[in-house]
């Protein structure tokens, strides 16, 4: 860790704390300064220009080789690496392998291919991304054949890899049936490499022209990749060398590995390179060529860095490109023509990917990819682009340049060239110094092992941040790649999008991602397998999630008087894989394998495949999802359900009315109750409405109809709740209108000069739940309250807040409710299917952990908004209440997830209840509420059937309709582990090690929690490394392409605020943000953990695009910039000391910055395009999430700046969260212990 | 002087009082042996609209043990401006106020005529009446319907500054917030938790009176108190008049085979504890009508399964009825809880079913309270009775009495055993306390909620002068009766009453002493001593009792009257009668033991017949009064002849009037008697005439086949016996204890 640490970093971090207090709500904020922003502003223009290119969806593939590439070579400096790999560059193509190899030798390079970009994004991206994404895809498959080949590409490249690695065997085998390339690139491989570098080429072949690619590729490239290698190299030499001087050995030892890579691997690689290379490595080829100049430079390898990105398309377009690539090498603009004219992208990417590869580890990466099964890669198997990055970090930063140069270029394919260019000019931004420094560092990287004070000593070798795989880089990949198609689940064991892509569905007979995502889409065949790499299993499934409009909604499907015809045995639905035998009269269940006879009104004869002829007349035959109607057997009680009911509890003590939200509330009740949730079919709404309020007692309303005027029943005796009305508490809206309006128009009078202060809370919910009870039906509490209930009555609790118990053995406790009341109260919440969701309005500890055990268990929601003021605090409350209020929802609902006969479902997670071990009872279910189910294999699974899963949840609709919603998934299952590693999702499995770990507080400390994620995460790293990746040094770090980004996530949730608090977040602001977490779904993890920040100052206002993330580092804004950080909670503007006056003046028409209000929740309206397109964004940001976001303006150096600075989560923070770059260093760290 | 008759009448209709013996035995060994104790029958604020109460509070003994009220029978020293005390011979100065004092300037308390005075206590803040309704809402729509009109009619007769408050139940528990603006408020409790004062204070939010309103500070003494709860009528009677007709039926749906769960022992909890809390020692009422019997919480007579009848006579015998003792401990706990704090607790019960009055009955008792008993409250007994609650006297004040306190001072020779009557004991101890105890004793202050000009306590007396102290000639013995109370205008008055009774020697003067017996009397005072003791012995043993003890003919109509007799009446029915039997005076006393009979007919004017089987003839009409029931039997001959519509032809005038004496006379009663009684309308044959054959003597019945197809009388089919072998044996046994 020390290694990477970059004191710079560290040093801004460390006064944060302060902050909290100030804040209304501390949550989350913490601030991360970015420092270079140049690169990045370069990044966005150039990516404008590049995202148009296209889809880069190789990328990701890229990135899994990436790694590998950056592992590898020191000298390649595989992207992650940043760390030694420097030359990478030139290698990367083909060299990966090779380099690998040679790394390996270098020891040193313990090159951290960090690019885990594999399926996730990396950062990098920028480079490995655009370019092998891009190219691959593109150039290669149609949108349909995409995926599949795509997919095959990717496994071939892994087979390839494999060959190359030990895998070889099966993926081959896979690619080799698909592609027919494959065998080609195989050949190649095998033949010239035993490393990745072939596979990646191959794939790419496969995807593009085999043929020419291969050929082209590879001679092409090696010629190429030798020159520019060791003209990257020497380039490297001299940028890392400064820096490495403290390694010293390192960094000689980087160059030639690097060289030495190529030579070694490079017969193979460059075989790819000749073929691939040309286009990826090529690019590098080519590019290194020309980036060889830049190399010369350090800038010059970020515009190789670039191009390694490039590289990748290459991969894909490595064909054309190689026949190009030539032209290329010499001028890039010939590429750049070529990709355009054949695979845009591909050109475009692979200028890019090449050169990042090239650059960094390119060729690490690619052979690792290669070896490593970059498989994930196939699209990725360009991706090593990754690697790239790895290039020596001395490249990264350029490449961070580069990236944004890069991106750009991947958009335009032409824009490979001016990307170069870019990257020409970009090197010198890159402040070539700078980064060159850092890729010393990555040498020093490889050190970590030796000892941890070299890193200290070699202060100025700092890995650097650029080179290491980047979200961002994946990001915008991923988008490239998948964004434009739609996404067909038709076939098993694809990884779908990322969720930050924005993508179409078309249910093909598997449930869309937006309802289920699972960390794995290869399941390993054996336990053996999964225990062996550490994967989690794990859905994650949002069962009742919005579809965007041009998805429709599900179909409603009615199977008559005898209910859905499901399997006798395992009581699954019928569904898309059932079998139907004998004719069509019976059916064998795919879970369990028991035959059920069809019942004759069901029955349908079937056709000469085997299938029903009225297979596409029946939802539940051939989609994914779709709803039954369920009859009185599926009914609590066998009687049909009431329509449910809505009930708002209102606090009226003094602190509620004082601010302002007793008012607040029954204003806005007044027009919401019209707007309450409904089929579309009704006029109005069923669901009835009741309305309390409370302080130390409660006050009940009748509001019949009838009346001239509501009643109040004050309920006095709060030992034992009770009903007082049953006839005229809940009403229709409708018929109850005028006395209702009275009601609500009173309410804020009577108690305007209350002075009761104390306020119950146990009672309170039991007073909704008994009426829910009297009146035989479902429905959900809305919970206003204001302070900690002290008064007397069950479930009254006392002040607990401790600090002094934070970081200790004792913390646990504080997770614990205090009192067991609120557990027992919520069990019988669930059996009545009553939901709770609390609004807290606390001033002080009001224990968030006690109090939301009701809400977690009954499907509620929690929301708080601490020191509440109607004033500021009105807009993000009434957004939510509103949302929370008409967002669609099911009531009284048993969810129950079958799966095939050798995994199970063993362990759950979100908000419900379980009374036995198989069903999650949910009181409510919304639209938002994810619910994560661990797998476990408890037999073996089969590679030929895949592994089936059945999400059923009955549930009472909002009309009082009693349903069925069924979510069926199949995914593959691999003997190999190669294919897990390259079918995973990095987003969802960092949802799941969050979700498992922030549970896990309440039985460990929390260091001991951190341990084990750090452990788990090194374990399943390694076992890529070790059963995945190509032979190569130990000191290289090599990701698989799809979980790249796995440390820096991880990372993320290490510090984040509950598994590692700062001193100023309170108690309840941890237990808050724990059950948020709990049911939150892969979109939203992913933005909670690792934030997105958007650069505004050089907004395109014409356009509708948001401008290009970057990553969340302090180091990375500008002082002249205006930024745009959002989490899902919080949102944030941070305004550069430095701001320009236009801007300033367009956006909060002042003219200075110390006349910005920090206070303003709402940027002021200015007639102008750049303030009104700022605030479009806003409005759209906020509306992408499930809660409002109160704007914060933070001005630079203003004491809100600490609090904002933890969200820039790739920073060093104040309570001792690593930085990006050294947590990286400790993950390599760890991992070679374990391969030791 | 006149006969004892005249002297009789003209005491009581002056002072209130009958005495069982006007001559009193010298010695406790004389007395003893009449066995018809020195009793007296006193109705505390008999009815005297020739009585001005004075303006000045009354002179008290000096003496601290005796504190009795200077009377016209103190003797006076005009000249040293001395009185003294005629029950401690304490010498006392007349205050200064009394300065003018002569012989020719005699005030009031002194002149003979005023042997009962009553005076106004000018201290103290005028407190307003309280009324409390405490309504039960699980009854059928039209009762409810009646039942609210009702209520809102009663708020039309109330003052203006009454305070009123409402608290309706059935399965909860609801008090109403009264006055408030555009919503209405209502604290609710459910019925199956008892609370005690303080809880229900702090759910009531009635801790900090002022706390909204007036500001700090303790309980201000200005302006009448009044709280969120119980509000003048002026200003809330729109208010709750709405409140009241919007009052729905208990909305908790009742099950088949079910009773309404109906919260009345929490829902009388929760109204003696907020006026406990808010007026004590002030009077008020707590009106509480219900239609059923308790069904849930402390205070339930019954489950609420159908299945399972309430309990029986028998039930009780056997032991069988599991809620009556917890009940019976709930209510008499809240009985004393109210008494203690001058509250009066009124039970108007209309069902079909028994409601539990047996277990309530101590609530009415002990406070003074009335007890009604109807079947419907959509019946004009209750409708009648109830609006002669609130009736008022000449001067325009309610007949009612509040909060009073009875206390007796007797001479030496004399000291008090105990009362029987609606009241309880103050137990205050002084010299003039018997250690005999007679009904509620052993003290000499007695707490009476409530009363009326009909309330009548017996209280009994021992002789306690020793044989060998003898009295001089002429010696007197004196009673002074101090009844202080709260007025319906507001005030406090105290009305005092002194009697003296000469004493005699039994021996030499027993002729004397025996004319001086008061027969009716006496018949009362041992009737509710017998009824007193039924109501805590055995039934059996009470009659052996009263056997063993002085008999009388009339004593025959007693051990049949529902008072002692419980055969054919439920447990509500008895504990009915015997609380107005308890209370009524001495008139209508006697007509509940011995139902008075008219008879009308063609040949002669009415007149009373013997209440015999022999007085139902045929072509008579006879109007029974029973108290509880007026009852009009039309004899076979005069049925057929109305049924054949002769009163409807103009030839058969008479016919019509013979027809509507009765009816008439029947009204006449029905308008003074409290509460309404029964009216019944029956002839021969018909199933209501039981009530009168229940009543009359068996004369004739299938046994004594000589009277058997007579023509006069009707036989009654009893194996009762008859007054004839009731006296046979009687006298058989007089003689041989005699003997």
């Amino acid at each position: 860790m020390n290694l990477n640490q970059q004191p710079h970093m560290a040093s801004p971090y460390a006064p944060p704390q302060p902050g909290y207090q100030m804040y209304p709500q501390p949550g989350y904020g913490a601030p991360h300064p970015t420092q270079q922003y140049a690169p990045y502003n370069g990044h966005t223009s150039l990516y404008q220009q590049g995202a148009p290119p296209a889809g880069y969806s190789p990328y990701s593939g890229f990135a899994t080789k990436t790694y590998a590439a950056n592992v590898l070579s020191d000298s390649f400096s595989s992207s992650p690496p940043n760390l030694g790999q420097g030359r990478a560059p030139p290698v990367s193509g083909a060299p990966p392998v090779s380099a690998s190899d040679s790394y390996s030798q270098y020891a040193q390079g313990n090159v951290q291919n960090g690019p885990p970009s594999v399926p996730s994004q990396p950062q990098r991206p920028p480079v490995s991304q655009s370019y092998a994404p891009a190219t691959v895809h593109p150039g290669t498959q149609p949108t349909y054949h995409q995926p599949y080949e795509a997919p095959t590409t990717s496994v071939q490249q892994i087979t390839g890899h494999m060959a190359g690695m030990h895998i070889g065997g099966p993926a081959p085998n896979l690619a080799g049936s698909t592609y027919a390339p494959p065998p080609s690139s195989q050949p190649m491989s095998s033949a010239a490499f035993t490393s990745t570098g072939p596979p990646n080429y191959t794939p790419q072949l496969a995807s593009a022209s085999q043929p020419p690619s291969s050929m082209s590729m590879t001679p092409g490239p090696p010629p190429s990749m030798y020159g520019a290698p060791p003209t990257s190299q020497p380039s490297f030499p001299g940028a890392p060398t400064p820096p490495q001087s403290a390694f010293a050995g390192v960094t000689p030892a980087a160059p030639p590995v690097s060289q030495q890579s190529f030579p070694t691997g490079a017969p193979m690689s460059q075989p790819h390179y000749s073929s691939v290379p040309t286009s990826s490595s090529q690019p590098s080829m080519g590019g290194p060529v020309l980036q060889q100049p830049p190399f010369g430079a350090v800038p010059p390898a970020s515009a190789q860095s670039q191009f390694p990105g490039a590289a990748q398309p290459p991969v894909s377009q490595p064909s054309p490109y190689h026949s190009v690539p030539p032209a290329a090498a010499a001028g890039f603009p010939p590429p750049g023509g070529a990709t355009v004219t054949a695979p845009p992208r591909h050109p475009g990417m692979q200028g890019p990917p090449f050169a990042n590869q090239s650059m960094s580890a390119p060729p690490a990466s690619q052979p690792n990819h290669t070896g490593a099964g970059m498989p994930p890669g196939p699209p990725i198997g360009g991706v090593q682009g990754p690697p790239p990055q790895p290039g020596l970090q001395g490249f990264h930063p350029q490449q961070n340049g580069a990236f944004g140069q890069m991106r750009p270029p991947q958009s335009g394919y032409a824009a490979p060239y001016p990307g170069q260019q870019n990257f020409g000019i970009q090197p010198p931004p890159p402040a070539a110094a700078p980064p060159a420094q850092k890729r010393l560092d990555p040498d020093s990287i490889p050190s970590p092992q030796a000892s941890e004070t070299q890193p200290v000593q070699k202060t100025r070798h700092r890995i650097d941040p650029d080179a290491i795989p980047s979200p961002i880089q994946v990001i915008e990949d991923d988008k490239a790649n998948k964004g434009s198609e739609p996404f067909i689940t038709g076939v098993r064991g694809q990884v779908p999008p990322l969720v930050t892509t924005t993508f179409q569905v078309k249910d093909q007979g598997n449930a869309s991602p937006r309802f289920i995502r699972c960390t794995a889409y290869n399941m390993p065949c054996t336990s053996d397998m999964a225990k062996q790499s550490q994967v989690p299993l794990a859905a994650i499934i949002k069962p009742l999630a919005t579809l965007p409009p041009d998805e429709g909604p599900l179909h409603l499907v009615d199977h008559g008087e005898g209910g859905p015809i499901r399997c006798n045995r395992c009581k699954a639905y019928m569904c898309p894989y059932m079998q139907f035998i004998e004719g069509g009269r019976r059916f064998q269940c795919s879970f369990c394998s028991c035959v059920t006879d069809v019942p004759p009104h069901y029955f349908q004869h079937l056709d000469h495949t085997g299938r029903r002829v009225d297979c596409y007349e029946r939802p539940e035959l051939h989609l994914g999802s779709y709803e039954f109607l369920a009859t009185v057997d599926y009914c609590k009680n066998n009687k049909l359900p009431q329509p449910p009911a809505f009930i708002f509890l209102i606090d009226v003590s003094y602190n509620a009315v004082k601010s302002g939200l007793v008012a607040v509330v029954c204003e806005e009740l007044k027009t919401l109750l019209d707007h309450l949730p409904r089929e579309s079919v009704d006029e109005e709404s069923r669901i009835r409405v009741g309305f309390v309020t409370y302080n130390k007692v409660l006050h009940f309303y009748n509001v019949k109809s009838s009346l001239a005027q509501p009643q109040m029943m004050v309920v006095s005796d709060v030992s034992e709740m009770f009903v007082p009305l049953l006839d005229g508490f809940l009403v229709s809206v409708g018929e109850s209108r005028v006395v209702i309006n009275s009601l609500l128009d009173q309410i804020p009078e009577i108690f305007a000069d209350t002075r009761e202060t104390e306020t119950v809370f146990g009672p309170v919910v039991q007073a909704g739940l008994e009426a829910l009870k009297a009146a035989d039906c479902a429905g959900k509490l809305f919970i206003f309250h204001s302070s900690l209930p002290i008064a007397e009555a069950p479930g009254k609790l006392k002040n607990r807040e401790d600090k002094k118990l934070v970081g200790t053995d004792k913390e646990k406790s504080l997770f614990q409710p205090q009192v067991s009341f609120y557990g027992n109260l919520a069990k019988e919440c669930v059996a009545q299917g009553c939901c709770v969701d609390i609004f807290l309005f606390p001033n002080q500890f009001v224990d968030v952990t006690t109090l939301s055990v009701v809400a977690c268990s009954t499907g509620g929601s929690v929301y708080k908004y601490s020191h509440f003021q109607a004033q500021t605090d009105r807009d993000r409350f009434l957004n939510d209440l509103r949302r929370d209020v008409q967002k669609p929802m099911g009531f009284d609902a048993v969810m129950r997830v079958r799966t095939s006969t050798g995994i199970r479902a063993t362990d759950f997670f979100g908000s419900f209840y379980m009374s036995n071990t198989t069903d999650v009872e949910l009181a409510g279910l919304d639209s938002d509420k994810t619910v994560t189910v661990e797998f476990r294999h408890d037999d073996k699974l089969s590679e030929d059937t895949g592994a089936f899963m059945q999400c059923a949840v009955l549930y009472t609709s909002c009309s009082g309709q009693r349903r069925l919603r069924v979510h069926n998934l199949s995914v593959s299952c691999c003997t190999q582990l190669a294919d897990l590693y390259r079918n995973c999702e990095t987003d969802a499995v960092i949802s799941y090690f969050a979700k498992h770990a922030y549970r896990t507080v309440l039985s460990s400390p929390t260091k001991n929690v951190r341990d084990v994620l750090v452990n788990q995460c090194a374990q399943i790293l390694a076992c890529y490394r070790k059963n995945c990746a190509s032979p190569s040094s130990a000191g290289q770090l090599i990701l698989p392409e799809c979980m790249k980004l796995l440390p820096v996530y991880l990372n993320c949730v290490l510090k984040s605020d509950v598994l590692q608090p700062s001193a100023e977040l309170s108690l309840d602001d941890r237990a808050y943000l724990r059950q948020l977490v709990s049911c939150m779904d892969v979109a939203e993890s992913h933005v909670f953990f690792y934030p997105r920040l958007l650069p505004l100052q050089k907004l395109d206002v014409e356009g509708d695009a948001l401008p290009v993330a970057m990553r969340d580092s302090e180091e990375r804004l500008s002082r002249a910039g205006l930024y745009l950080l959002e989490n899902g909670l919080n949102l944030f503007l941070w305004v550069g000391s430095a701001i320009p006056q236009d801007l300033l003046h367009n956006v909060f028409g002042t003219a200075s910055f110390s006349q910005i209000d920090p206070n303003m929740t709402s940027l002021p309206v200015l007639d102008n395009p750049f303030s009104k397109r700022i605030r479009e964004i806003i409005e759209s940001i906020r509306a992408q999430r499930s809660r409002y976001m109160k704007l914060m303006v933070v001005k630079q150096d203003d004491r809100l700046e600490i609090l904002f600075k933890r969200f820039l989560v790739e920073d060093k923070n104040s309570s001792g969260g690593a930085s990006y770059v050294d947590f990286l260093c400790h993950m390599h760290k760890e991992i070679r212990q374990l391969l030791s | 002087m006149a006969t004892f008759q005249e002297f009789i009448q003209q005491n009581e209709d002056r002072d209130g009082v009958r005495f069982s013996w006007n001559v009193w035995p010298s010695s406790r060994l004389e007395a003893t042996r009449m066995v018809v104790p020195v009793a007296v029958l006193f109705t505390p604020l008999k009815e005297r609209p020739d009585l001005p109460p004075i303006q000045y509070e009354p002179v008290l003994c000096s003496r601290a043990t005796c504190r009795a009220v200077l009377n016209p029978l103190c003797q006076v020293d005009y000249r040293a401006k001395l009185w003294a005390c005629n029950f401690c011979y304490q010498r006392n100065q007349f205050p200064p106020t009394y300065a003018g004092i002569s012989e020719m300037n005699q005030p009031a308390e002194l002149l003979p005529q005023f042997s009962t005075i009553e005076y106004v206590v000018q201290r103290g803040p005028q407190m307003p009446l309280i009324f409390l309704y405490v309504v039960d809402t699980c009854m059928e729509d039209d009762d409810l319907q009646a039942l609210k009109e009702s209520l809102q009619m009663s708020l039309s007769l109330l003052p203006p500054t009454a305070l009123v408050g409402l608290i309706t139940f059935g399965r909860m528990i609801q008090v109403h917030e009264l006055g408030c603006e555009g919503i209405s408020k209502s604290y609710v409790f459910r019925g199956t938790k008892d609370l005690s004062a303080k809880q229900l204070q702090d759910m009531l939010g009635l801790t900090k009176p002022a706390g909204t309103q007036a500001g700090r500070g303790p309980q201000v003494p200005q302006a009448p108190p009044s709280n969120r709860f119980l509000q003048p009528v002026q200003r809330i009677d729109m208010n709750l008049t709405d409140l009241l007709g919007e009052l729905q039926r208990d909305p908790w749906p009742v099950t088949q085979g079910k009773r309404p769960l109906r919260s009345l022992g929490v829902a009388l909890s929760i109204a003696v504890g907020l006026l406990e809390c808010t007026f004590p020692n002030t009077g008020a009422r707590i009106m509480t009508f219900i239609g059923g019997p308790a069904t849930q919480g402390p205070g339930m007579v019954v489950g609420d399964e159908l299945k399972s009848p309430i309990r029986s006579w028998h039930d009780i015998e056997k032991d069988n009825a599991k809620f009556m003792k917890k009940a019976t401990k709930h209510y008499e706990a809240l009985a004393n809880r109210a008494s203690a704090n001058g509250h009066i607790i009124d039970i108007y019960a209309c069902a079909l079913d028994q409601t539990g009055l047996l277990e309530m009955k101590c609530c009415a008792n002990h406070t003074g309270g009335y007890m009604v008993m109807a079947d419907s409250f959509n019946t004009s007994l209750f409708k009648q009775t109830f609006q002669r609650v609130f009736n008022k006297d000449v001067q325009g004040s309610f007949k009612m009495a509040f909060a009073g306190t009875l206390e007796i001072k007797t001479s030496r020779e004399l000291k008090v055993s105990g009362a029987i009557g609606p009241c309880v004991s103050l137990n205050a101890k002084g010299p003039c306390v018997s250690e005999n105890e007679i009904g509620t004793g052993g003290t000499c202050q007695w707490k009476i909620c409530g009363l009326d000009q009909n309330s009548t306590l017996a209280l009994y007396f021992e002789v306690v002068n020793q044989h060998n102290a003898p009295i001089p000639q002429g010696g007197r013995g004196a009673v002074q009766f101090v009844t202080q109370y709260q007025h319906s205008s507001g005030q406090r008055r105290i009305r005092v009453t002194t009697i003296a009774r000469n004493w005699a020697d039994a021996q030499t003067q027993i002729q004397s002493i025996a004319a001086s017996f008061d027969q009716e009397a006496s018949a009362i005072l041992m009737a509710r001593l017998a009824v007193y003791r039924a109501e805590t012995e055995e039934g059996p043993d009470v009659l052996r009792w009263l056997d063993r003890q002085l008999i009388r003919l009339f004593m025959f109509h007693l051990r049949r009257s529902p008072f002692l007799q419980v055969f054919n009446n439920s447990p509500d029915e008895s504990s009915y009668y015997r609380h107005h039997f308890m209370r009524q005076d001495l008139t209508q006393s006697l007509i509940m033991i011995q139902p008075i009979l008219y008879a009308y007919s063609f040949n002669g004017p009415p007149e009373p017949v013997l209440l015999d089987s022999s007085s139902i003839l045929p072509d008579r009409i006879l109007l029974m009064d029973t108290f509880f029931q007026i009852l009009i039997y039309h004899g076979e001959t005069v049925a057929q002849w109305r049924k054949a519509g002769y009163q409807e032809m103009p030839e058969y005038e008479n016919f019509r009037h013979l027809l509507q004496a009765p009816v008439d006379d029947a009204q006449e009663i029905l308008h003074s008697r409290f509460p309404m009684p029964r009216y019944i309308d029956t002839e021969h044959g018909g199933s209501q005439a039981r009530f009168l054959l229940s009543k009359v003597n068996p004369s004739q019945t299938h046994n004594n086949m000589y009277a058997w197809g007579q023509e006069s009388g009707a036989p009654i089919l009893t194996d009762d016996v008859s007054l004839q072998v009731f006296m046979d044996h009687l006298k058989k046994l007089a003689v041989s204890s005699a003997a």
